[in-house]
């Protein structure tokens, strides 16, 4: 689909300054109005991406600027170990008489989660990839594909929803958890969220590889089976990682799914049968009751602001391994 | 040499197709899990829905502590909503993509800035979109015509309609963007070149021949937009959505209720969870259909266009 603009662009200096002038000068003023608000409006992605980084960045500020809210906490101090006598040293629990912040327990249970997420849906999603564009019939891929997108669809709050009341207890009488709500019922739901996109990614760069490698590796004699297993995986492989990047990047940002299945307890514990609590749980559950402006509350937006930048850099990082596959291997769209 | 196969050969033929035939069903299995996964959602949603599902259940609002009655007030809140979303989204979504095809060259750093930005939006967590709409659209904006125009009363600087909508408008940018940029992609470079040549503007060009050719691409990504807006709920939670409202959103600065905040409330917070399982289950049901059946006609819609592009029509 891009080669056809390419070709225009190609194309482009062939035509003389004054014509492509002539072009451009064609349309009138209001033209020439409309054309410039089309591109006013481009801008506009540009300005949200700003407009998220410094509106959250602005409420998060007195964190590190305000002597009152470092009355009670810093920057610094939502890192370090509790110093107070009794209970853990990482202990979350903003609302107390002595308020605690430690995000070790929320970071600690969003990666718990995260990974459980991965653990269920990247078999799965590069599995049925390779399936997609290696084996299935183009009639097959016709109802998969638009298949998983649906799955896509499903709301986040539906899949936790129902994780909730079947995930749950069918998890809870299988492995016997501890609680019923737990890190696993919400990794597995998570997993529901994530397929798509791992799946979506991963058959892209599969499909990637030119025809020519796999012709390549068949006439050589080499089975379906080593064809895709030691040339198309590996060709495709910066892709495939791409897709578990992007992932993960997603996995750690959803919210309602965790918030219904995960028990939201802020434990520091490995254990995924126990109930865990995310960031984006605990922004979700307790910035609806804080007062605006109080330290809770300030807290609560630099959490929203490093879960940004944090999925920032991972989708960055994604999105760059995408295209430096792409480029070496010359299929760019 | 084909005449006689050695006894090794043959078991090493065997062992090759035997892996081979390993990865085609476990990557087959794969597919078969992610469906059945799609389908006991599905179903289950649609079993325990179904029983509560009625007219009366679609077109009234909750009774007796939300443990009766309907959902109507959330059904016309999470319309009113992406509608007017849908209003903010797609003519933002459709100019970046008319300007990223058709105005931007593909090394104009702005434009790798502009597609950066709209890669890394559709990646920011959606409760990072919440936590925006309340410091931006609310404290700030919100506020600020609350100073100027009515003399610090506070009537839009507050959760409302409005702001959830546009909140959700910047979630669902990139959605329109992509589908819009695909079709306008794949219309043929000779139809521009026609339409030029025939001495039309460039913006006569891309108003009466590629957009109307795009359209198809366009009306996909909306109703994407329009469906993943609906679902949506860390979004709005502090942006405008409310629990139980006795009256009906009329203004912009109302707040709303919505089916998917209805469905995490009802999840969480109810003190009775069996009594309110029927509703639970009703409102999910509702919920998954619309966002299923617009996912569906838009699915249709982009399979009919392409296949409509590739035939060369």
């Amino acid at each position: 689909m891009r080669m056809a603009s390419q070709v225009t662009m190609q194309s482009a200096p062939a035509r003389t300054a004054s014509e492509s002038r002539s072009l451009r000068r064609r349309g009138g003023w209001g033209e020439r109005a409309i054309e410039l608000s089309i591109r006013a409006v481009a801008l506009l992605s540009i300005a949200a991406i700003l407009l998220i980084l410094v509106f959250v960045g602005k409420e998060a500020l007195p964190l590190l600027t305000s002597s009152d809210v470092h009355r009670e906490v810093t920057f610094g101090s939502l890192f370090a170990p509790l110093k107070e006598a009794g209970g853990s040293a990482y202990t979350w629990q903003p609302v107390s008489e002595v308020p605690k912040y430690n995000v070790w327990p929320l970071i600690v249970g969003s990666v718990k989660v995260t990974l459980v997420s991965l653990v269920f849906a990247v078999p799965l999603s590069v599995g049925a990839a390779v399936y997609v564009s290696e084996y299935a019939r183009p009639r097959v891929r016709e109802i998969v594909k638009p298949a998983i997108e649906l799955l896509a669809g499903v709301p986040s709050v539906v899949v936790g929803f129902f994780a909730l009341v079947v995930l749950a207890t069918w998890v809870q009488d299988t492995f016997g958890t501890e609680h019923r709500l737990n890190a696993l019922v919400a990794g597995i739901g998570l997993s529901f969220a994530i397929v798509p996109i791992i799946f979506s990614v991963s058959e892209d760069a599969l499909r990637a590889v030119p025809g020519s490698y796999r012709e390549a590796a068949l006439a050589m004699g080499s089975t379906r089976a080593q064809t895709v297993l030691r040339v198309v995986l590996p060709a495709a492989g910066p892709g495939i990682a791409a897709s578990f990047v992007l992932g993960f990047g997603r996995a750690i940002g959803e919210t309602m799914i965790v918030v219904i299945a995960s028990g939201n307890a802020a434990l520091l514990d490995a254990n995924i049968g126990r109930s865990a609590r995310t960031i984006t749980a605990t922004i979700a559950q307790e910035l609806g009751e804080v007062v605006v402006g109080s330290a809770h509350y300030d807290v609560l937006f630099a959490l929203g602001g490093m879960l940004f930048v944090a999925t920032f850099v991972v989708n960055f990082v994604g999105e760059r391994i995408v295209h430096g596959m792409r480029r070496r291997l010359g299929t760019t769209s | 040499m084909t005449a006689a196969v050695s006894p090794r050969a043959s078991t090493l033929v065997g062992k090759i197709r035997h892996g081979d035939r390993a990865l085609a069903t476990l990557s087959a299995a794969a597919v078969v899990v992610i469906l059945a996964m799609l389908a006991i959602i599905v179903l289950d949603v649609v079993r325990g829905g179904a029983r509560t599902i009625s007219w009366e259940f679609v077109s009234s609002p909750p009774r007796d502590g939300m443990t009766a009655g309907g959902v109507f007030p959330a059904i016309f809140g999470t319309v009113a909503m992406t509608l007017l979303m849908t209003v903010a989204a797609v003519p933002a979504g459709v100019a970046t993509a008319i300007y990223l095809t058709e105005y931007a060259s593909m090394q104009s750093p702005v434009a790798r800035l502009v597609r950066v930005c709209v890669a890394n939006l559709a990646g920011v967590p959606s409760i990072v979109f919440g936590l925006f709409g309340l410091g931006f659209f609310i404290s700030t904006v919100g506020r600020g015509i609350d100073r100027f125009a009515y003399g610090g009363q506070s009537v839009y600087g507050k959760p409302c309609l409005l702001w959830s909508s546009l909140t959700l408008a910047i979630l669902t940018l990139p959605v329109v963007v992509v589908a819009t940029e695909e079709a306008i992609r794949s219309v043929p470079r000779e139809q521009r070149e026609a339409s030029l040549a025939l001495g039309a503007t460039r913006l006569q060009t891309i108003f009466r021949v590629i957009l109307p050719e795009a359209l198809g691409g366009i009306l996909t990504g909306t109703i994407l937009a329009v469906s993943r807006g609906a679902g949506e709920v860390a979004p709005i939670l502090f942006t405008g959505v409310a629990y139980y409202l006795p009256q009906l959103p009329t203004n912009l600065n109302d707040p709303f209720m919505s089916l998917g905040y209805h469905v995490y409330v009802l999840a969480t917070q109810s003190p009775d969870v069996e009594k309110t399982k029927p509703l639970l289950y009703g409102t999910a049901l509702v919920l998954l259909v619309l966002t299923f059946l617009l996912n569906l006609i838009a699915i249709w819609i982009r399979s009919r266009s392409r296949r409509r592009a590739r035939a060369g029509v």
